[in-house]
């Protein structure tokens, strides 16, 4: 990557750069000058101040400046990365959200005074309850792995309102972290089963460990391994014949937008990632959002307050008449919210039927173009994103997929998702999304190509790869050993 | 409006290398019972000035700070932002990155996640900071969660009421999933009553929770109370406003074993309440056992200084369902704010920011009580930059209330059936102080 | 991969040596290979108790978690203390420095359960 280089480096922290007397923001001076902190709080009154850096602004722009020449983002090129759909973040979202009428809303602010914004979250709850055929919709988690917990316990209270919670939760064994994390932090079993050779529910499996026990059953679908499981109205129906909930992960929903409805698939909830799907940038790993969208039976257990249209037109907070209650302060990440609204009104129903369509045929494109330096873990037609096996690789040269990887940097390319799902063996699973030209796709697999072949002549190149980023390969296991975890000036307990 | 860059003849040669005809049979697993044969119920698309347009409106039907004087807090402070900080969330290679997986092209997210954690550190008094959480009521019930793990057998939580009612609310949510039961002492009291913690605190508490300053504004006397916790063997859990521990007794010197708060203040937008800016710090004993990520300093294979996620074994993606939480995406580019905005205050800056926001608290308090419209129903507690008053002027205080906003201010959030609870932050000016003031004594 | 003889083993590739009523334990060079450079080590208090296949402890590389499973049931009399501060010891010498516990047998009839070396050796062929 020609703008990275070796002596760009990470450079001292603020914190080492700090020099007593340097200044930078200061409040005005105000009348009551004189006062102290011991003079207010006594006993509690701190003694000695935090050791936070002392620069000027200038100082701070140039280290984030520095900082940012150091980072990755899709605007800096082709980030393919599976599962995470790194699409393009339109500029007018950002200008939206930074509105004053927007961005400078108190929480506590009187229903009247935030009519456009009570108005723009019930607009985007009616959208995202449209696109994912389930009516009820409550903007409130703050991030998908939030959005699935926000779920179970919603399960929770609906079964415990039958007389019982019931005790386990079934994953495939192509699940995400962070839904089994979820299962155990709303109080249930995981019980994992195991996918088919072909990358599906194994419905035999699914059916011997649906029992009055299960609560539900979580299913990301397409799946991980880019898949639409074809057997999905069966699956939802075996888990209602137990009286389970269907969830459906909405991680990978960007591939049937307008296509079909998790709702119309039988599913009973289901999270939307905005930071995926509704383009809503990813922020270095936040802020995201993670609405829940529930069927009408589950809609009176959703946490509040959601925003409700009244009888006179005019838009209100409502709380759920069943509700669980709040999973964290305010109304959600509403920043985030003005993003996706304005996505949404850009694209409308057609423009959003067209990012499913084309990130599909993305990345079937590039599937076929890839499948000849790499076997394709499910050779088939797949949905956004597909994976790839680096095994027979590493078997005939050494080179494993993490080389690939760091390989991947040097050529300017953002890596894929790699060693996930964990069913398939150095995985390497893309996702090139509707926002990639032609160009890139094709520059991208040449690029793999070429190190397919680097691979056997010249392993080593790939090994010790990456060559151009700032840094290179880190020591990680040092990293865990010692945990250095921040400056340190002086003692803390 | 589309952002697709591919054109039509593109499209074509891309399903002629797939080998199919068309886009549709790419769709083939899709049951046709299940499919979207009238199209999704959502209005066409616009172009982008008509988009503009749109929202530019809808942002207008809202009376922003801007226009409305803002005396509310609640966890959510209208402070000054520094104009560049904004500037640098602009910077598409923070803004339009993934979660830094990939070191070798993220040491920019690194590196300021790893000087925000600092930063928490400095504050907090405490040895580990997490790379942030959602917001401080989240980070409050997963400290709770962390703590009945860490004190295996007990799990009765304790919480003081002045903790404030969202922060309640969600960790009683979070308590429907059985791992701990939160018991809330003295709910809907201005202060919490010490005897009862005093009563409750037997060797099945797995932690107390305590605010500081309180939701109310006042910070209350923990002290006693971080030792009775301690001395039945239960971990601290002290709920800060990070801002004012620029001035007050750190939460590790209090020897609190785990500090969570709301840092929305600290550089953050109000954006009604989201994204906020949840942090969580905690010693150095109970460090494997923080939710979150964290930010480690390491060395790359030529020795130099690099930065990487480290200790990830704690996290979903390793652990699976054993993990310290299921927090993926947390807050990172509000957190990237929070420490660029702590190293523009420094320690004096931020102190100072904090006193000034206090010492304009005070000026309006006793304004407001000159007025004879209102009384403190606490007197002589000692309180940071946020107050609670009640109303005694005539007529319901909600009507007051309404009053006060058509004046062009928003005097609070009301709590109770007469209560304000008032925020004045450094921002609020003498004249905006003066006109709450004379809007209450004109009151009629 | 070596397999001393002296030694018996679990199929969760740990080893066990017997001395009387007593054992030691800690993973054999197969699995500190698979798992890479180990990062942390979380070991049980001695005096707890364990039965046969119970999880006594862990250990962790950066991006793994393996359970550490009791071979025999018992007492655990002593840990290895040094892993703490550096866990590596176990992938630099897994027979010998890298020893994780020590147990007091309640049943050496057990220990007609374990794998021999040839045993092993087939396990992880």
């Amino acid at each position: 990557m020609s703008d990275f280089c070796r002596d760009q480096g990470p450079r001292p922290t603020l914190y080492e750069s700090s020099r007593p007397g340097a200044r930078c923001l200061r409040p005005p001076a105000c009348d009551s000058a004189g006062i102290s902190a011991a003079a207010l709080f006594g006993a509690y009154a701190r003694t000695s101040p935090p050791a936070l850096p002392q620069v000027s602004e200038l100082e701070i722009m140039r280290h984030y400046d520095h900082l940012a020449r150091m980072n990755f983002g899709v605007d800096t090129g082709s980030y393919p990365l599976g599962s995470c759909t790194m699409k393009y973040n339109p500029r007018i979202n950002e200008v939206a959200a930074r509105l004053p009428g927007f961005a400078q809303l108190h929480p506590a602010q009187p229903d009247s005074t935030v009519q456009g914004a009570l108005r723009l979250m019930y607009e985007l709850q009616e959208d995202l309850a449209a696109a994912s055929g389930l009516p009820g919709v409550s903007l409130q988690p703050a991030a998908g792995a939030h959005g699935e917990y926000t779920a179970l316990m919603v399960f929770r209270a609906a079964l415990t309102a039958t007389g019982n919670p019931r005790k386990k939760v079934i994953l495939p064994d192509t699940a995400h972290g962070t839904n089994p994390a979820s299962v155990a932090m709303a109080g249930y079993d995981v019980v994992t089963v195991p996918s088919t050779e072909g990358g599906l529910v194994d419905m035999e499996a699914l059916r011997a460990a649906l029992d009055k026990d299960t609560a539900a059953f979580m299913l990301t679908n397409p799946n991980t391994v880019g898949i639409f499981d074809p057997q999905i109205l069966e699956i939802t129906r075996a888990v209602h014949e137990v009286g389970a909930f269907a969830y459906c992960d909405g991680a990978n929903l960007n591939a049937i937008l307008g296509i079909t409805r998790p709702g119309d698939l039988g599913f009973d909830a289901l999270h939307i990632n905005l930071h995926k799907t509704f383009s809503t940038p990813h922020g270095g790993g936040g802020p995201g959002a993670g609405p829940l969208c529930v069927s009408a039976a589950l809609a009176p257990y959703l946490p509040g307050p959601v925003a409700a249209r009244n009888s006179e037109g005019t838009y209100e907070r409502m709380t759920p008449s069943a509700s669980i209650g709040r999973v964290r302060a305010a109304l959600g990440n509403f920043a985030v919210f003005v993003r996706a609204y304005t996505y949404i009104k850009a694209l409308g129903a057609e423009g959003l039927k067209g990012v499913a369509e084309q990130a599909v045929l993305s990345a079937n494109y590039l599937r076929v173009c890839l499948q000849d330096s790499f076997p394709v873990a499910y050779d088939r037609i797949c949905m956004h994103e597909f994976v790839l096996s680096g095994a027979r690789l590493k078997a005939e040269t050494g080179v494993s997929t993490l080389d690939i990887a760091k390989r991947l940097l040097d050529y300017g390319f953002h890596p894929p998702t790699i060693y996930f799902p964990l069913i398939v063996n150095e995985a390497m699973m893309f996702e090139p999304t509707e926002t990639e030209p032609l160009a890139a796709l094709d520059a991208l697999a040449d690029a793999l190509k070429t190190m397919a072949e680097e691979a056997k002549t010249d392993p080593e190149l790939l090994k010790s790869a990456p060559h151009t980023t700032p840094v290179r390969r880190l020591d990680e296991a040092q990293a865990a050993r010692n945990p250095n975890l921040r400056v340190v000036h002086r003692f803390c307990s | 409006m589309n952002y697709i860059p591919i054109t039509t003849d593109e499209r074509e040669e891309m399903l002629a290398r797939i080998g199919v005809a068309t886009i549709e049979d790419l769709f083939c697993d899709v049951p046709a019972e299940a499919r979207l044969n009238g199209g999704l119920d959502i209005e066409a698309g616009l172009e982008e000035m008509q988009v503009a347009a749109r929202l530019d409106a809808l942002a207008r039907a809202n009376r922003s700070a801007a226009d409305l004087v803002c005396f509310a807090g609640g966890g959510s402070y209208d402070h000054y932002q520094p104009a560049f900080i904004d500037n640098i969330l602009q910077r598409p290679e923070f803004f339009t990155a993934y979660t830094p997986y990939q070191p070798e092209v993220s040491q920019g997210t690194l590196q300021a996640i790893y000087e925000f954690q600092t930063g928490i550190c400095e504050l907090s008094g405490l040895g580990v900071a997490n790379a942030s959480m959602y917001d401080g009521a989240s980070a409050l019930a997963e400290a709770a969660l962390m703590a009945c793990r860490i004190k295996r057998g007990r799990s009765r939580v304790l919480v003081a009421g002045s903790i404030g009612p969202e922060k309640i609310e969600t960790l009683r949510t979070y308590a429907q999933a059985g791992a701990f039961t939160a018991e809330v002492i003295s709910e809907d009291a201005y202060t919490c009553n010490s005897d009862l913690v005093r009563d409750a605190l037997r060797d099945d508490v797995a932690a107390l929770c305590l605010p500081y300053p309180n939701y109310y504004g006042i910070v209350e006397d923990i002290a006693p109370l971080i030792a009775a916790a301690q001395e039945a063997g239960a971990l601290v859990i002290l709920d800060c406003n990070p801002l004012l521990l620029s001035v007050l007794k750190s939460p590790g010197d209090l020897d609190a074993d785990i500090a969570t708060g709301e840092a929305q203040c600290l550089g953050n937008a109000l954006s009604f309440g989201g994204p906020g800016l949840g942090f969580f710090a905690c010693t150095e004993a109970l460090m494997r056992q923080i939710p979150g990520r964290l930010v480690g300093k390491t060395v790359d294979i030529s020795g130099h200084d690099a930065y990487v996620l480290t200790l990830a074994t704690r996290e979903q993606h390793i652990r699976r369902e054993k993990a310290t939480s299921n927090i993926c995406s947390n807050h990172a580019l509000n957190a990237l704010a929070a420490g660029a905005y702590l190293a523009a205050a420094g320690p004096e800056g931020l102190a100072q920011i904090a006193l000034a926001a206090c010492a304009k608290a005070r000026r309006l308090h006793d304004a407001l009580i000159a007025t004879g419209r209102f009384r403190d129903p606490c007197p002589g507690a000692v309180f940071g930059y946020e107050f609670v008053l009640e109303w005694c002027g005539p007529g319901p205080l909600e009507q007051a209330y309404d009053a006060l906003i058509k004046a062009g201010i928003l005097p609070g959030i009301r709590t109770g059936v007469a209560g304000l609870l008032i925020a004045v932050t450094e921002k609020r000016s003498d004249q905006e102080i003066d006109a709450f003031v004379r809007e209450v004594s004109s009151y009629v | 991969m070596s397999t001393p003889d002296e030694l018996y083993y679990t199929n969760d590739h740990e080893w066990v040596r017997i001395e009387s009523d007593s054992a030691t334990v800690g993973i054999t060079d197969f699995a500190q290979d698979q798992l890479g450079g180990l990062v942390f080590v979380n070991l049980p208090a001695p005096g707890e108790g364990f039965v046969a296949g119970e999880v006594f402890g862990e250990v962790e590389s950066v991006k793994s978690v393996s359970e550490l499973l009791a071979p025999l049931a018992g007492e655990v009399t002593e840990v290895n203390a040094e892993l703490e501060g550096a866990p590596e010891t176990i992938n630099n010498d897994p027979y010998g420095a890298g020893w994780i516990i020590k147990i007091k047998l309640s049943d050496p009839a057990q220990v007609g359960d374990l794998l021999d070396a040839d045993a092993y050796a087939s396990v992880i062929a």
